[in-house]
């Protein structure tokens, strides 16, 4: 965050550790109780302020918006400041030292943990890659962190937990690891080194690498989830509102048995059908979800429902576009397809355990 | 001064290089500012998180976009 020689600059009150630690715990409390007067709050204000009737569909639609709304903000704001500082401890740098010159297999869910806890911006999968190969990580434990990386993403994890509970956040997490873990075992079997774009394997390390974290102070980390913060909510509040609003009007209005029909549990090709929706359209996790979660409600199966999702923040074109740059075609292709297969498999499994 | 913004070109190494020109002119300095976004050359800094800030070929910051004052406590002690 600043300069490896001198030390932020410290701003305000934040000088003093005891006065930083009474500030922080004090957000932390009224973040508890905003999170708690949520849904009372918006009953007061809706039926009893407003006077709308909680059975009909515009009460319902009305306040599950509101309520909604302000539960994902909350959310989002909390869990994207803790994972930030959390994160600021660990680097790409540090990732590759973990897993260089470690065998497949472990190494394989290592990479799958890392890149799900190891910040980088999609910019840097490719010198990611490239840094990854040339310090001797194998090819199929490096695409296994970069399957990781976007399939399990930390903001969807917080939002499935807000609107479904442990369970699900809990079998998103397992199911995106095994995938990631499985296909860059698979795709390191079938000898992927002749389908790498040769500059990589002729680029070497020069320099010194900067370690990114290293020098951080905590006014920086907190300054840093502040930031994240901002940045998530400035780039997703337009698709959480659209999200959030058209699962309100589909939470009033839309016939239920739709949604079962198209994509319930009775529907064998559910899970296929979601991956073959999900793989072209390309969204932020978190502008899906709200939808996610009405489609859910209407009896969408869960299998159903996590495919989907996974298709459509996993294999992404921007990111297939980037990745082009290393792979040769027939490796990115298998990368799709096995990826893919495995999401559609995941979605079989959860409809068939559930 | 020579300053490099390395990243492929995304909205991160944009945002790096406008904020680099605000802080310089802020700063009363001239440098030449140039664009790095071939793969070989970023990786060669040994810059594995982008965007990243090299001035005078060294890597002063790697993976994130400062603030304001951050940019110009780099730039400035670049300087001396």
């Amino acid at each position: 965050m600043t300069s490896r020689s001198q030390p932020a600059p410290a701003v305000g009150g934040w000088r003093r550790p005891a006065a930083r630690g009474v500030t922080l715990v004090a957000v932390a409390c009224s973040w508890l109780i905003a999170y708690q007067l949520n849904r009372p709050w918006w009953d007061l204000v809706v039926y009893e302020w407003i006077g709308l009737n909680a059975g009909s569909r515009l009460g319902s639609g009305v306040h599950f918006f509101l309520y909604d709304s302000v539960k994902i903000l909350l959310l989002l704001t909390g869990i994207i400041f803790m994972i930030t500082i959390a994160r600021s401890y660990l680097s790409l740098e540090r990732t590759r030292a973990l897993l260089g010159g470690r065998r497949e297999g472990v190494a394989n869910l290592a990479a799958a943990g890392l890149g799900v806890a190891t910040p980088f911006c999609s910019c840097s999968a490719v010198p990611a890659f490239i840094g990854f190969v040339a310090a001797g990580v194998p090819l199929g434990v490096t695409l296994s962190f970069l399957i990781a990386s976007p399939l399990i993403n930390e903001v969807a994890v917080v939002l499935l937990y807000g609107m479904f509970g442990a369970r699900i956040a809990a079998l998103y997490v397992i199911s995106g690891l095994l995938i990631a873990t499985i296909a860059g075992y698979v795709l390191g079997r079938i000898s992927p080194a002749r389908w790498v774009e040769d500059f990589v394997y002729h680029t070497t390390l020069r320099g010194t690498p900067v370690v990114p974290g290293q020098q951080l102070t905590w006014p920086d980390r907190i300054a840093m989830g502040r930031e994240e913060v901002a940045t998530i909510l400035r780039k997703v509040w337009p698709y959480l509102l659209a999200g959030i609003g058209l699962g309100a009007v589909i939470h009033g209005w839309a016939p239920a048995d739709l949604f079962t029909r198209v994509a319930g549990p009775d529907n064998p090709f559910g899970p296929l059908v979601a991956v073959a929706i999900g793989v072209p359209l390309y969204s932020n996790a978190a502008g899906i979800l709200p939808l996610v979660e009405v489609l859910y409600a209407k009896g969408m199966a869960i299998g159903t429902v996590l495919a989907f999702m996974m298709s459509v923040v996993a294999l992404s074109l921007p990111e297939l576009i980037l990745l082009r740059r290393v792979l040769k075609p027939p490796l990115l292709a298998a990368f799709v397809g096995v990826v893919a297969t495995a999401i559609v498999a995941t979605g079989y499994l959860f409809n068939a355990i559930l | 001064m020579i300053i490099k913004i390395l990243g492929p070109g995304c909205t991160n190494c944009h945002t790096l290089e406008r904020l680099t020109r605000d802080a310089l002119a802020e700063l009363n300095l001239t440098a030449e500012v140039t664009s790095v976004t071939d793969y070989p050359t970023i990786v060669g800094y040994g810059v594995m998180s982008t965007p990243a800030l090299v001035v005078n070929d060294h890597v002063v910051l790697a993976g994130h976009i400062p603030t304001a004052a951050q940019l110009r406590d780099l730039l400035t002690n670049a300087t001396v």
